[in-house]
């Protein structure tokens, strides 16, 4: 019997400011209104947030796939920008390449691949020179 | 705590055309870091900052603070207050400095929470 989830939807990210933190909020409006498990609400919204700023900052767009399960969430955030060069050196805290313009907006702490690894269960990231980078996230109710 | 009691204290300004000044405030937070901010604020949080931009409003929103505080010269953006608007997020402005703003308020009874 395969594992089907109870509901999936793909959120499409672009690439700009303007727009950027609007996928993360529909994911957690939406498991809002299924009366999700709070604690997994908060940790996906802060995942989810942190992933789609980096794919618009960095990946120039991509996607956030959620999957939704009885007593999960499964998160991926793909994107196909540059790549990161060196993963372990990217997920240390305070780590940054944000532009000027970016620190000065706020962002560029380095705290968001940290802050991603944090608040879920299980964290894989993949990432190819050229190719493109994505998150693979499971957020376990009452973890 | 109700928003209107801190908004009389302070003497807060808003950009906003109409406010619900009867929600309530529970703690708050000071930081010009989204990535700090989305971490450690709750849910009721006022947050008092420099920054204010679209990205600002989509962290309030994931974390349904309650009000945002903007301190010195940086005018909102239509662009925030009106997002502002939608998702329910009230937008003040001050003149007085962060620290004094935070003194305040914590002199008002709110704490911030750990
Ligand atoms: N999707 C991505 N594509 C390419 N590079 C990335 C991607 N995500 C992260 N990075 C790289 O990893 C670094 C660390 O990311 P992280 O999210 O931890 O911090 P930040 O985005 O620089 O700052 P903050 O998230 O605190 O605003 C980034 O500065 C960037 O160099
Ligand atoms: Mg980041």
């Amino acid at each position: 019997m395969t594992d089907q989830p109870l509901f999936k939807k793909a959120f499409p990210v672009k690439g700009d400011f303007a727009s950027a933190g609007e996928a993360s909020v529909k994911v957690k409006n939406i498991l809002k209104d299924i009366g999700y498990d709070s604690g997994v609400i908060r940790r996906v919204a802060v995942a989810t947030y942190e992933a789609e700023m980096n794919v618009v900052m960095y990946g120039g767009g991509g996607e956030i796939v959620m999957a939704v399960n009885a007593d999960h969430v499964n998160i991926i955030i793909v994107d196909q920008g540059p790549g990161i060069p060196d993963i372990k050196q990217a997920l240390v805290e305070g780590y940054s390449t944000a532009t000027e313009e970016m620190r000065e907006m706020g962002f560029g702490a380095g705290m968001g691949l940290p802050n991603i690894r944090k608040n879920s269960n299980e964290f894989t990231i993949d990432s190819e020179m050229g190719k493109g980078t994505r998150l693979d996230l499971v957020f376990r109710c009452g973890g | 705590m109700k928003l209107k009691a801190i908004v009389d204290v302070l003497s807060l300004e808003s950009p906003m055309e109409t406010l619900d000044l009867e929600r309530d405030v529970t703690g708050g937070y000071v930081s010009d870091l989204l990535s700090d901010v989305i971490a450690h604020t709750h849910a009721g949080d006022i947050w008092i900052t420099l920054q204010v931009h679209p990205n600002t409003i989509a962290v309030a929103t994931l974390k349904e603070l309650t009000a945002i505080i903007v301190i010195g010269e940086n005018a909102p953006a239509e662009a925030a207050v009106s997002k502002a608007a939608s998702e329910g997020i009230a937008i003040f402005t001050t003149d007085l400095p962060a620290f004094e703003v935070v003194g305040k308020l914590y002199e008002m009874g709110l704490r911030g929470q750990s």
